[in-house]
């Protein structure tokens, strides 16, 4: 019934240093499906971020092959991997990561915008918003006058607003608080059932509880 | 709302963000701006107001003996001084000559003889060089003005300049000795006029010279149908060409005899002399230009080290090189832009009260020649931040998204 959304073929990712090559991955293959909420995990060093960058087609594998939505991201160049980004993938980092520069309503506007090239008007950033539990007074704030929750769930809306095949969740609840936290990964559990999917990497094995398939990596290896 | 040009708004806002900085940067701009404008139309309106007065000359022509080298713009009577003894055998335009030339110019204007002759003069104690002229009498009225007493008519009647009269304390009725005591005989004339300022011109400068008549000059230097200058003036200035060419092809024809020039290679000159000043002092004022790219440069270097994790962000959900490039491109060129336009608001400004206390008149201000300097200020004080603000561009566009991401 579901299809592989990403695939990885035997990659490999290797840092080139003087002191001598770091292989970060080394030989890794698997497929996740379509509707699927997988978890990452692993020990610090153990390369699940830099998979988590070869997913989010930040970065290229030395070698093997990464299918992401049936395309090869080991022969696009940069302005099809930033294309990719834009419109396959939805971010939710850490750190949050919202453009100081823009208000709520507009971070999570900005995808759209560099995706269609016009403001939205169909209502579906004011949807998202709402969605995520921000009012339309809350939206017209700056990232630093709103807390790390409500900074967390505009970047929810952000990632979602161009309707992306996969959520990549970056230790999502790694800067709130254990009530705060939780919220996040409800309204992400949310999102699984309507069937998006989503791939989380943390380190917290109550936060990997949320994720119905939990994937160890270990020394660039699937453990 | 935000405009559908998102990344725009976002150098405004960056711009915005960083106020202080931003108008300190655009400081630099604005002066550079307002130096090179300023300076610009000082020149334009120098060239402007030299070139009107030159032209009251210009249906002015000069034949003088042509001396081989082609004569300088200044080879005018007089202006070669050095105290040429009369018996030299200099080359003179004979008798002859000047019937030809009166013969060509008859039927477009008026031709007459000038000799001259720099020499030592003496007034009560004091003695020092002037030019003396030898005109006709009737020519003198008709173009020299005397301000105070009357023309001479007499042969030991002369009119002076009003620079020479000014600087021998010389009155009407004052006696001047002209020629050297050790050398011989001099001479002793009475003023009965003081000429008018005529300023520096071709035919005849006799603002530091005395006038006499004929007469008075063969009296003492000799020279009976021998001249050193024959003046046209024209009618219509449109037929001084065909003049210039018709005396040049009557009275050269076996070999250079004469040099006949008109007024327009003496405003050629001093219009040259003029812009290459202006184009040094511009160029001078070209390095405030050049300090304030430095300071754009840093403010934008400053911009992109700041910014850094935005840019990783920005890269991270989809946004290409070439809009980051653009982004901090507009950053600069905003900066460059507002600094330009109040530039050019000041160099009007600036720029008149300069054009005003340097030239003495603002009349060409306005004038095409002289306005255009400010787009053209304008255009490169924004030009030459948008150029400093792409190496910074480049370098955020060319960050690594995983990278910048770590930044702090």
């Amino acid at each position: 019934m579901s299809s592989p959304v990403i695939e990885l073929d035997d990659v490999t990712k290797v840092y080139p240093l003087p002191a001598g090559d770091v292989v970060a991955l080394n030989g890794i293959s698997l497929i996740i499906d379509e509707g699927e909420f997988v978890a990452i995990m692993g020990p610090s060093g153990s390369g699940k971020s830099t998979l988590l960058n070869q997913i989010g087609c930040l970065d290229r594998p030395t070698s093997g092959n990464l299918f992401l939505d049936g395309k090869n991201i080991r022969e696009m160049d940069d302005r099809e991997l930033t294309d990719l980004r834009l419109s396959s993938i939805g971010y939710i980092f850490q750190k949050f990561n919202l453009i100081p520069l823009l208000s709520a309503y507009e971070n999570v506007e900005y995808p759209y915008i560099m995706k269609h090239r016009k403001n939205d008007d169909t209502g579906r950033v004011r949807d998202l918003l709402a969605l995520v539990g921000i009012d339309e007074n809350l939206s017209t704030h700056k990232p630093n006058e709103l807390s790390g929750g409500q900074q967390q769930r505009i970047a929810i809306a952000r990632a979602l607003v161009n309707d992306p095949a996969i959520l990549l969740c970056d230790e999502p609840t790694g800067n709130l608080d254990s009530q705060t936290g939780a919220q996040i990964m409800e309204a992400l559990s949310e999102l699984h059932k309507k069937g998006r999917t989503i791939v989380m990497v943390t380190h917290e094995s109550e936060i990997a509880a949320y994720a119905e398939r939990t994937i160890v990596i270990r020394d660039g290896r699937v453990a | 709302m935000i405009g559908k040009d998102i990344i725009l708004a976002l150098s405004a806002r960056s711009v915005r963000l960083h106020f202080l900085r931003s108008v300190l940067a655009a400081l630099g701009i604005v002066i550079g701006v307002v130096a090179i404008a300023s300076i610009g139309m000082m020149g334009a309106n120098m060239t402007l107001s030299v070139t009107e007065e030159l032209s009251d000359m210009a249906n002015k022509l000069t034949v003088t003996p042509y001396t081989g080298g082609g004569g300088g713009m200044m080879a005018g009577p007089g202006g070669g001084g050095g105290g040429s003894d009369p018996d030299d055998d200099e080359d003179l335009i004979t008798e002859d000559q000047f019937r030809d030339i009166e013969r060509i110019v008859a039927k477009y204007g008026t031709a007459y003889t000038v000799r001259s002759e720099s020499d030592v003069i003496e007034v009560g104690s004091e003695t020092g060089r002037a030019t003396i002229y030898g005109l006709d009498a009737d020519i003198m009225r008709e173009i020299l003005t005397v301000e105070e007493g009357e023309y001479s008519k007499s042969t030991t009647s002369v009119v002076v300049g009003p620079t020479l009269a000014e600087r021998l304390d010389l009155k009407i009725g004052s006696k001047i000795d002209i020629g050297d005591p050790d050398e011989g005989s001099t001479t002793t004339v009475r003023v009965v006029g003081i000429l008018e300022e005529r300023g520096m011109s071709m035919d005849l400068n006799t603002d530091m010279a005395i006038v006499g008549g004929d007469k008075l000059f063969t009296g003492i230097y000799g020279g009976e149908g021998e001249y050193d200058q024959v003046n046209v003036v024209m009618d219509d200035l449109n037929e001084i060409d065909t003049v210039k060419a018709a005396i040049e092809d009557e009275l050269n024809r076996k070999e250079d005899e004469v040099t006949v020039q008109d007024s327009s290679r003496m405003t050629e000159s001093i219009t040259s002399t003029v812009s290459t000043m202006t184009t040094f002092v511009m160029a001078i004022a070209g390095i405030s230009l050049l300090v304030a790219a430095v300071s754009i440069f840093n403010v934008m270097m400053m911009s992109v080290n700041e910014r850094v994790r935005e840019i990783g962000i920005l890269r991270s959900i989809g946004t290409q090189r070439t809009e980051i490039l653009r982004m901090f491109i507009y950053e600069a060129g905003i900066l460059g832009l507002v600094g330009a336009a109040i530039g050019a608001v000041g160099s009007i400004v600036i720029g008149y009260i300069v054009v005003f206390g340097m030239v003495g008149t603002a009349e060409y201000f306005f004038t095409p020649g002289s306005i255009v300097y400010v787009p053209m200020a304008m255009a490169v004080g924004a030009a030459i931040c948008i150029v400093t603000g792409v190496y910074p561009a480049w370098r955020a566009s060319n960050l690594d998204p995983i990278e910048a991401l770590r930044a702090e």
